[in-house]
């Protein structure tokens, strides 16, 4: 039955069958913005990104951008625009600097120091022949 | 390492986290300070409500303490702080603008109509382009400028009674020394 | 009156819960047989009086009794009955009436299939769940009644959330549960151990089966939820790193890393210590997960309604359960012996070492979920933390791993030799080497991340295949026949290697999905063809449909591949007039090399919409993997020699224990 009627379909309007068009005029520059936006957050319903988000804030932000982004601005400098107004609560991607430091090196730091105690205890834990609890 | 020490670590651990916890509690994570306060205020010019003929300059408004409150016809929180903007402008101690965010004039002025108007001037932001460069990203909001143009204070969300005894009038009262 | 019978079970419950978490523990410790015997049974009430309430609930909702506050904030009259009845875990206090139900369900469980273990050791288990469920009760009696009547009764419910009408909150959220809450059982073998001071060979593998089945569940409740998020939420994104897909994700890491730390110590009566802590933390961490929820102190878009009080309440409960079980911990844990001895390099070390990546990775995602908290509360200003640092920190630190998980299963209990499993190995490192190159290639662009990514899916699959086919020869001079031979081999072999393929699969899917997925955001108007790569979109137009509940505008997409038909999508707008809410409904037409993904966007003008077109190649891989992970814990648990063994070993540790008496 639906097979029958995609064909159907498929006579009916063939004639009239048109190529569609990208939303925005330069297809190019709605990559770079969605790339982009799709690192930050959305401030009004807080949990999707810019790129997402259809609150009326972000369609005004989106258009900022491409606005920016055809004066030519480099998307550090898009992202410094919005960091001087929002903050950086905008961000997805937090900036490396000092109160975030354990965010990005403490997982490493976790996994260095993790594998390391193994080792010796492993290493402990093989060259005694008689295991007792003392020994930790 | 004390070998018994070394087994209290998890217990350490938890208890820092149940800390942290426990403040998170009391705060608001849907609350985000502005990177402006401290900054000077973005200058602007905007036509005034219901009178596109005259335009509001925010440069003008050096060597005065003011407040600028956004706010719209379609927000319902703003009903809610009307009452205390009215309060406050009659009793005359500061002088509040208002700053009329993605509305049109005639909603707008129907709502002033009805329920009073707080403003000493308005200014209009149609597009939501003023909104933009004071960070503004749910209405309504405040700010507090002072004589030299800097933000000093930025409430987000509604002003209440309390905010306002607490926080508003103190730093009014610094500013206007 | 069914509400009230309701409420009068929930306390008639909470009463048992009492009874059950503190008098058999008396019992064990005074050698008093009757406090003891209580256990059983009091578990057993519990869990009869759970039960009504739950009922009693969900009657509510089948009855659309809309004097219940709950029933009427949660449910509509022209919600259909499989939602209605599903709408009882769509708000936060029944959730939580989800919760306790089906800790209520391990707890019986336990009570009927845990009857091998020495007595005293399964009344301190069954007491210490009594413990876990006393708090939960209390919560929900105290702070979250769903009972509560509403005087007037609405004339009808103010509706289910419209993002949650869809057969995925059928399924969802019982199986996470099962999962989360069924770590609780771990937990309690490890408190009843603590306090019975028998961590030993016994008690791992008791624990074992029952930390499998849980991890089953979560495996599968994951996947459920990630594929609900990709068809539901109109942009085909199936993890988002989001706060409360964190708080899920971190007990399955720990979980994941317990089953393998299980089997050393099952294995050589070592780490034991290590062991019982993660089966302290992957509770606790489903604990946190709750918390995190339930407090708002995280945005999310799961978040329910907020109330300081009843954050308070679940962070004093958390201070009392996971506090109380570090301090056991602490005071226990240092008598505990070391086991028999191992090499450096051994299967039992390569297990170990999976267990610090898994530990390292759900830190960074612990530290990702908490840190803007921290920050906020040391006043250090507010910063998000999302997927980019995930993708960055979480992958960086799992990556290692992976490759380990090649080698590890072959390497040999006690003592390994890294160059011979090198030797055994070169083939499927010349495969996974040779595909890193070739997949990445053939599908149009060669970047380091497909690569590595390839690399390691492709590794890990068939380091899995290499290890089935060196068992086969070992066997080969025993059992020459090789259906035999197949047959030979244990079911838990089998459940591992299926479940390490399909972590393989796995991080194909996401890697390829990642890599080669394409967007098109399209304006097009009536009968317009969008062409993307061989195939081409037709737009046939929207058609206006009503639903049970909503009205909808359904679009038609005809795909064609060089005029031969392939599918007709459907994706809806509707729009639900109970709550005014607009949902997108995207349609996919599902495929093993590329899903297509249309979703309508905005409609324009003359009939024109804005139309957002996704073509998603592997991205069912992901849940594929998933599925395949789950299958081979349900293959392990089937597995003779747990049963078997359980009989032996409670023989023997009874046996233990009358010598220790006498």
């Amino acid at each position: 039955m639906k097979k029958l009627w995609i064909i159907f379909l498929l006579i009916s309007n063939f004639a009239f069958a048109g190529e569609a068009k990208p939303l925005g005029d330069d297809p190019a520059l709605e990559l770079r913005l969605k790339t982009l936006s799709q690192d930050l957050r959305c401030l009004v319903c807080q949990n999707t990104t810019l790129a997402d988000s259809s609150a009326p804030l972000a369609e005004d932000l989106r258009q900022e951008i491409r606005k920016l982004m055809r004066e030519g601005k480099s998307d550090q400098e898009v992202i410094d625009y919005l960091v001087a107004r929002y903050g950086d609560f905008v961000l997805y991607k937090p900036p490396v600097n000092e109160s975030t430091a354990l965010l990005w090196f403490g997982p490493f730091l976790l996994l260095i120091v993790g594998g390391f105690v193994l080792f010796r205890v492993l290493k402990k834990h093989a060259g005694n022949e008689d295991i007792q609890a003392e020994d930790v | 390492m004390n070998r018994t020490l070394k087994f209290l670590i998890p217990l350490v651990l938890f208890f820092i986290a149940v800390g942290f916890l426990f403040k998170g509690l009391y705060l608001d994570p849907h609350e985000v300070p502005s990177p402006l306060v401290g900054k000077p205020a973005p200058t602007f010019q905007a036509p005034v409500l219901s009178d596109a003929s005259k335009t509001f300059n925010s440069a003008d408004m050096k060597g005065q303490v003011w407040l600028l409150n956004v706010w719209a016809s379609w927000c319902g929180a703003c009903r809610e702080e009307h009452p205390v903007l009215m309060a406050m402008a009659k009793s005359g101690q500061i002088a509040t603008y208002g700053l009329d965010y993605k509305d049109t004039d005639q909603e707008a002025q129907a709502v002033l109509d009805a329920n009073g108007n707080p403003y000493k001037t308005i200014a209009t932001d149609v597009n939501g382009k003023i909104g933009i460069d004071y960070g503004v990203y749910g209405v309504p909001e405040t700010y507090i400028i002072d004589k030299t143009g800097v933000i000093r204070y930025k409430q987000i969300g509604p002003i209440t009674e309390e905010v306002l005894i607490n926080k508003i009038v103190p730093m009014l009262k610094e500013l206007q020394r | 009156m069914i509400p009230e019978i309701g409420q009068f079970s929930l306390i008639l419950a909470f009463c048992f819960a009492i009874v059950q978490g503190t008098l058999p523990l008396v019992g064990v410790w005074k050698n008093n047989a009757a406090l003891s015997n209580l256990a059983v049974p009091a578990a057993r009430t519990q869990f009869a009086f759970v039960a009504i309430a739950f009922i009693c609930l969900d009657y509510s909702f089948y009855a659309n009794d809309f004097s219940v506050l709950y029933v009427a904030s949660n449910s509509n009259s022209h919600l259909p009955l499989a939602y209605r009845l599903a709408a009882l875990w769509g708000g936060h206090e029944g959730s939580m009436i989800l919760w306790v139900s089906i800790l209520a369900l391990w707890t019986m469980a336990v009570t009927l299939f845990a009857k091998s273990l020495p007595e005293t050791f399964r009344i301190r288990l069954i007491s210490v769940m009594g413990m876990v469920s006393i708090g939960f009760l209390a919560f929900i009696i105290f702070t979250s009644n769903p009972f509560e009547r509403l005087i007037p009764a609405a004339l009808d419910g103010r509706d289910l959330n419209p993002l949650l009408q869809d057969p995925g909150m059928v399924f969802h959220p019982p199986v996470l549960y099962m999962g989360y809450v069924g770590f609780s059982v771990a937990f309690a073998f490890a408190i009843a151990a603590l306090l019975d001071g028998r961590l030993d060979i016994t008690w791992a593998r008791w624990t074992r089966p029952w930390t499998t089945v849980a991890w089953v569940f979560l495996t599968l409740g994951i996947a459920f939820g990630s594929k609900w998020a990709y068809y539901e939420l109109g942009w085909g994104g199936w993890w988002f790193w989001d706060a409360v897909e964190n708080a899920s994700f971190m007990p399955w890491l720990v979980g994941t890393a317990l089953i393998h730390s299980l089997a050393v110590t099952e294995k050589r009566d070592a780490f034991k210590v290590w062991t019982v802590l993660l089966s302290i933390c992957a509770f606790s961490l489903s604990l946190l997960g709750t918390f995190l929820v339930r407090s708002g102190v995280l945005t999310s878009v799961h978040a329910f309604a907020t109330d300081p009080r009843r954050g308070v309440f679940i962070l004093m409960y958390l201070v009392v359960v996971i506090g109380g079980a570090l301090i056991l911990f602490a005071w226990r844990a240092p008598k505990v012996g070391l086991g028999e001895k191992f090499d450096v390099v051994s299967r039992e070390s390569m297990l170990l070492t999976n267990n610090v990546v898994l530990v390292a990775a759900a830190g960074s995602v612990l530290l990702g979920t908490m840190y803007p908290l921290l920050m906020d509360a040391l006043g250090a200003g507010k910063i998000s933390v999302g997927p980019p640092y995930f993708d960055a920190v979480f992958v960086a630190i799992m990556a290692p791993g992976l490759f380990l998980m090649g080698l590890g299963p072959l390497a040999k209990w006690r003592k390994a030799s890294l160059p011979e499993i090198g030797m055994r190995l070169r083939v499927a490192a010349v495969i996974s080497l040779v595909s890193a190159l070739l997949v990445p290639l053939l599908m149009g662009k060669l970047t380091l991340m497909t690569a590595v990514g390839v690399f390691l899916g492709i590794w890990v699959a068939s380091t899995t295949l290499i290890l089935l086919v060196n068992r086969i020869k070992t066997r080969k001079i025993a059992t020459p026949d090789l259906v035999e031979n197949l047959k030979g081999i244990p079911l838990a072999f089998y459940g591992m290697l299926l479940a390490h393929f399909g972590i393989g699969v796995f991080i194909l899917g996401v890697t390829l999905v990642k890599g080669y997925e394409s967007e098109q955001d399209l304006r097009m108007d009536k009968n317009d063809v969008a062409k993307i790569g061989n195939l081409e979109f037709r737009f046939d137009g929207t058609q206006e449909i009503a639903g049970p509940n909503y009205m909808s505008s359904q679009g038609t997409f005809t795909v064609t591949s060089n005029g031969k038909p392939v599918t007709v999508l459907q994706p809806e707008k509707r729009f639900y007039p109970v709550q005014g809410s607009v949902m997108t409904e995207a349609d996919i037409g599902p495929g093993v090399i590329k899903d297509l993904y249309v979703s309508l966007g905005e409609p324009l003008e003359n009939g024109a919409w804005s139309v957002r077109i996704y073509i998603k190649p592997f991205v069912q891989w992901i849940w594929a993997g998933a599925i395949l992970m789950a299958l081979g814990g349900i293959l392990a648990l089937t597995d003779k020699r747990y049963r078997i063994l359980n009989k032996k070993a409670a023989k023997e540790a009874q046996d233990a224990l009358e010598v220790f008496e006498a």
